[in-house]
């Protein structure tokens, strides 16, 4: 166990990890726990979690690792996900994430400077019927041009 | 007076959640009493979002409405579509999976039942397992994840095999892009998805379901977990209608990566691992989840099975052509007039679809290319239209229906680029266990970039690469995405930088 943590950390992490042991498979579910919580994935949690599942470190940091959305450190915010995906395309997609992402001055993944938003490409949102699609937050938003998105994104935090 | 709004993510999308607080504010404001049912989506996405007022039994539609237009709802100025089941692109369909979606509250359990919901488990529940799975079998039908494999073939395997306990899995990993059929499912009419996992359960005797469903689908997951929290209180899951019989179901969110759609890296990523795909054998059916024998089945699937045996295995087998039996949610999606959702019987043209159902392209030009089936799927041309909607139909095309979404792109389409994206996706959602879609897929977007650069001479090992990963590789991410690329090579080779032979 890392000495320099904190207790309240220890106790908030000890806290979901054991909230979901109880599960058949709960290794996601722990990690979607904690990044819900924290909004990413603190290292100290590696070892904890392994020691509670019985397995590896190296294993947890597997499968942590696996999947897109888990992060070991902080995103702004708020998280713009943009749909790259075909149907998207087929109608501007590509342009506007293009635009979005030079107007923000960040690369795919990138936080703006002043920390508020992070964005994310995201590979099909199921609104491909109204396309091109994003997400902010936990937000849907449909047919929107670059302008529409940009004032959206300006308009967070306020 | 009776308002129904859909709340689909799409319709929300599209700004529903603010044409609903201004029809409560409106309503407000006039003193006058209103029921807002927020329902899932009729799916005709172009309308969205659709209000529909009930006059005299019949619900008439309003749509695309905004929060200014609301005041005309009430006042009469607003105009109208007419009945909503009366718009051609809806009067034209079969609804059998979809039945129920966009007409009522989808955690209303007292409106599921009053259309039919619940008759098809409680038929289920007076039959044996055997009687359940032969009904399923006569029904023709097929999975509708993308493979196609009849169903209830699946479900004896699973019912004959020994295990201590056994599992139903639900795939709602649905990533393909142009498909959303799950995710409106879910959203619009949970209760079929549960009850035909039950139906399954009781087929194959197992006691546990999970839903794996994408976090990208938040909507969704919050509708089915209030569904799952409605069923339990209502004797649907936990001790089935109270018939001593067990059931119960989860929902688990997945993280963000494509592959898990592929049955077998799915299990892996309940189970808590890094979700690389298993080589088959031993089959799910026979060492699933746990190790266990596990059903695993596409959402629509699932929730086609309530109505199987509500009407009977013979109604639904009476849709469709050939092999291909019952209908099908066809999503209309990319650059069409009229996207959405499409549930029709097998055997209707590609082309009708395009063209007269969704209306042809948005932007009006002409239609350059459809892929069909999702990312993995094959890239159709115009010459392609007469192909009728069906698995083995579309094989002979070399192409494949998949989950059913029909991609429009218009001339704007850059073939070469939309190749490239197909290698690059892969290389992004690769699982990497094996070398063909791991080192192929990276290898397939630098050859196309050398084409895109002017190095013809590139093109045979695009083939030969494509060729490897097609035979060589352990699912369909590595093994189909030669789909798409070799039919934009083939149908359009002067991108590529190569003659277009003369016969074509």
């Amino acid at each position: 166990m890392p000495k320099d943590m904190p207790q309240d950390m220890l106790e908030t992490l000890t806290r979901l990890i054991t909230g979901q042991l109880h599960l058949e498979g709960p290794l996601l579910p722990i990690l979607q726990a904690i990044q819900a919580e924290l909004d990413h994935v603190p290292e100290q949690a590696i070892p904890m979690i392994a020691d509670a599942l019985n397995i590896s470190a190296a294993e947890v940091h597997g499968v942590m690792s696996f999947y897109h959305d888990f992060r070991s450190a902080p995103a702004g915010r708020h998280i713009v996900k943009i749909c790259r995906a075909e149907a998207c395309q087929a109608v501007g997609g590509a342009a506007l994430a293009d635009a979005v992402l030079a107007d923000l001055g960040v690369a795919w993944h990138g936080t703006t400077a002043s920390g508020a938003v992070t964005v994310e490409p995201v590979y099909c949102l199921g609104l491909c019927a109204c396309g091109p699609a994003a997400m902010i937050d936990e937000r849907p938003v449909g047919r929107i041009d670059a302008a529409g998105l940009k004032r959206m994104i300006a308009e967070l935090d306020q | 007076m009776k308002i129904y709004l859909s709340q689909d993510s799409a319709a929300k999308a599209l700004g529903a959640e603010e044409v609903a607080a201004a029809i409560r504010t409106e309503a407000e404001a006039r003193g006058q009493e209103i029921t807002l049912v927020r329902t899932g989506s009729r799916g005709m996405i172009w309308l969205e979002p659709l209000v529909e007022i009930e006059r005299e039994g019949i619900r008439i539609g309003y749509g695309p409405m905004t929060a200014d237009g609301v005041s005309g709802l009430f006042d009469g100025s607003a105009p109208d579509l007419g009945p909503v089941e009366d718009i051609p692109f809806f009067a034209a369909q079969t609804r059998l999976t979809f039945a129920r979606v966009g007409r009522i509250d989808p955690l209303d359990l007292a409106a599921y039942e009053a259309e039919g919901g619940l008759s098809g488990l409680r038929r289920a529940l007076e039959m044996t397992p055997e009687a359940i799975v032969e009904e399923v079998k006569a029904s023709g039908l097929r999975g509708r994840g993308g493979a196609g494999f009849p169903t209830g073939i699946k479900w004896d395997t699973v019912r004959q095999a020994e295990g201590a306990r056994k599992y139903i899995v639900c795939n709602a990993d649905e990533g393909d892009s142009g498909t959303f059929a799950d995710r409106m499912l879910i959203e619009g009419d949970p209760m079929a998805l549960i009850e035909g996992m039950v139906i399954a359960g009781l087929a194959v005797g197992a006691t546990k379901g999970f839903v794996y469903l994408r976090s990208e689908y938040p909507d969704a997951i919050a509708v089915l977990r209030a569904a799952i929290a409605r069923a339990e209180g209502a004797g649907i899951l936990g001790d089935v209608m109270g018939s001593g019989r067990q059931f119960d179901l989860e929902v688990r969110v997945g993280a963000g990566a494509y592959v898990c759609g592929e049955e077998t890296s799915l299990l892996n990523s309940i189970e808590g691992k890094r979700a690389v795909v298993r080589a088959k054998p031993p089959l799910p059916a026979i060492e699933g989840l746990f190790g266990r024998p596990t059903v695993v089945n596409n959402v629509l699937s699932l929730a086609t099975i309530p109505v199987i045996f509500e009407k009977g295995a013979g109604h639904y087998a009476g849709f469709g052509l050939g092999r291909s039996l019952g209908t099908m949610p066809i999503q209309i999606a990319g650059n069409v007039r009229f996207g959405g959702l499409f549930e029709t019987a097998f055997g209707m043209p590609l082309g009708r679809l395009v063209e007269e159902i969704a209306g042809g392209t948005a932007s009006g030009r002409p239609v350059k290319a459809v892929q069909v089936g999702g990312p993995l799927g094959a890239y159709l041309t115009p010459g392609q239209f007469d192909t009728p909607f069906g698995y083995e139909e579309f094989d002979r095309e070399g192409a494949l229906i998949g989950h059913a979404g029909i991609v429009v792109f218009d001339e704007s389409a850059d073939m070469r680029a939309m190749a490239r994206f197909a290698m690059e996706f892969c290389a992004v959602e690769s699982c990497g266990k094996c070398t063909p879609c791991r080192i192929g897929a990276v290898r397939g977007v630098e050859v196309i970039d050398r084409i895109g650069a002017g190095d013809a001479s590139a093109v045979p090992i695009l083939r030969d690469l494509c060729e490897v990963m097609r035979d060589g590789s352990l699912c369909a991410l590595g093994g189909f995405t030669p789909y798409p690329v070799l039919s934009a090579l083939d149908h359009f080779p002067e991108e590529f930088g190569q003659q277009r032979e003369a016969a074509e």
